[in-house]
């Protein structure tokens, strides 16, 4: 009997002196990956598949235009296009491309890349003005941002 | 002297932690800078009014309706799985087929679209019509589609990796032709 009362009295413990190591690890990889959004996308993200993608050289040459409906109703249903924290019109585009091009080193206005990132189902009409205007605003490098499918279509 | 030395009580530490990490987790977004990368033709000048004539056979048409439904070479098309396919085989004519394109740098892919096309459909297609030209890029450059494609996106850093993609895209420029999209839909 007194043999297995031994048995019972050996502890079972997972040793959890070094989890705050390991927690801080984790809390020290996303304090580094994580960025403060200046501003809350106010319009619907839902991006498109694509499987031929490309990474952008650089991230600081990059501007981002968001294009879908708004989440917000009181905005009404018609596609708008979010530059920064507010909703321009396509009017606007061309002063934006130039505020954004200032922010820039003079030798690299010319490498800025718009990034369009437009909801799956904004409509082509809305995309094909803002190019329209980025034409003429001389930001003639777009990037329709694009999720990874190359893993669940083999290609 | 049997002091016990003043400690800070750490038990604690793992949750304060863990809320810190909870935080960072709910706030963080993983920056998804990745994408079809084009280039824009330049502004149309008004006083130039030059309609390039194409010949017919350097064209491949692609034309997507505001229901998304799609028309390839005045084909209607259903599975775009073979589309891709087919434009290498119109890239690669090189004059063998006389109703196709005559050289790779005369060869263009036309994709003309509709201002009710959704976006979705529209980067699906660009996707394929990309993804042509570069299987065809990686394989004269004698690597594969991904790893292209990644030289593609270091040119200005890495001298190895520009020269592949010089080898890749010789004879072969990214004739893609975006038209304006015609105003049936909205």
């Amino acid at each position: 009997m007194s043999k297995f009362k031994k048995k019972a009295e050996v502890k079972q413990e997972i040793p959890t002196s070094s989890m705050p190591d390991v927690v801080f690890m984790l809390l020290f990889f996303f304090m580094v990956t994580t960025e403060m959004r200046k501003s809350s996308i106010e319009v619907k993200q839902q991006i498109p598949k694509a499987a031929q993608l490309r990474k952008l050289e650089r991230k600081t040459l990059v501007a981002n235009l968001y294009i879908g409906q708004p989440t917000e109703a009181k905005f009404g249903t018609e596609e708008k296009i979010q530059a920064n924290d507010a909703f321009i019109s396509t009017e606007d585009i061309i002063r934006w491309v130039n505020e954004e091009k200032s922010k820039l080193a003079e030798a690299e206005r010319e490498q800025l890349t718009i990034a369009i990132k437009g909801d799956k189902d904004a409509k082509r009409g809305i995309i094909a003005d803002v190019e329209t205007e980025l034409r003429k605003g001389n930001a003639r490098k777009v990037l329709y941002t694009a999720a990874d499918n190359s893993n669940a279509r083999k290609n | 002297m049997a002091r016990s030395t003043p400690e800070i009580p750490n038990a604690s530490m793992a949750d304060i932690a863990f809320l810190l990490l909870t935080f960072f987790l709910v706030t963080t977004t993983i920056n998804n800078d990745k994408g079809l990368s084009i280039g824009l033709p330049p502004p149309p000048d008004p006083n130039k009014k030059d309609e390039v004539k194409m010949q017919e056979k350097n064209l491949f048409k692609i034309q997507v309706n505001s229901s998304d439904a799609l028309l390839v070479e005045g084909e209607p098309m259903e599975d775009v799985s073979g589309l891709k396919d087919m434009i290498i085989k119109f890239i690669k004519n090189k004059g063998v087929d006389p109703s196709s394109s005559e050289t790779p740098e005369k060869a263009i892919v036309s994709f003309k679209t509709d201002r009710g096309t959704s976006h979705k459909r529209f980067v699906e297609i660009l996707d394929i019509i990309q993804g042509a030209y570069y299987d065809i890029y990686a394989e004269q450059a004698g690597v594969s589609n991904k790893e292209f494609r990644e030289a593609a996106s270091a040119i200005g850093t890495d001298p190895e990796k520009r020269a592949i993609y010089e080898r890749g895209k010789k004879d072969y420029p990214m004739n893609i032709s975006i038209a304006e999209p015609t105003k049936v839909g909205n």
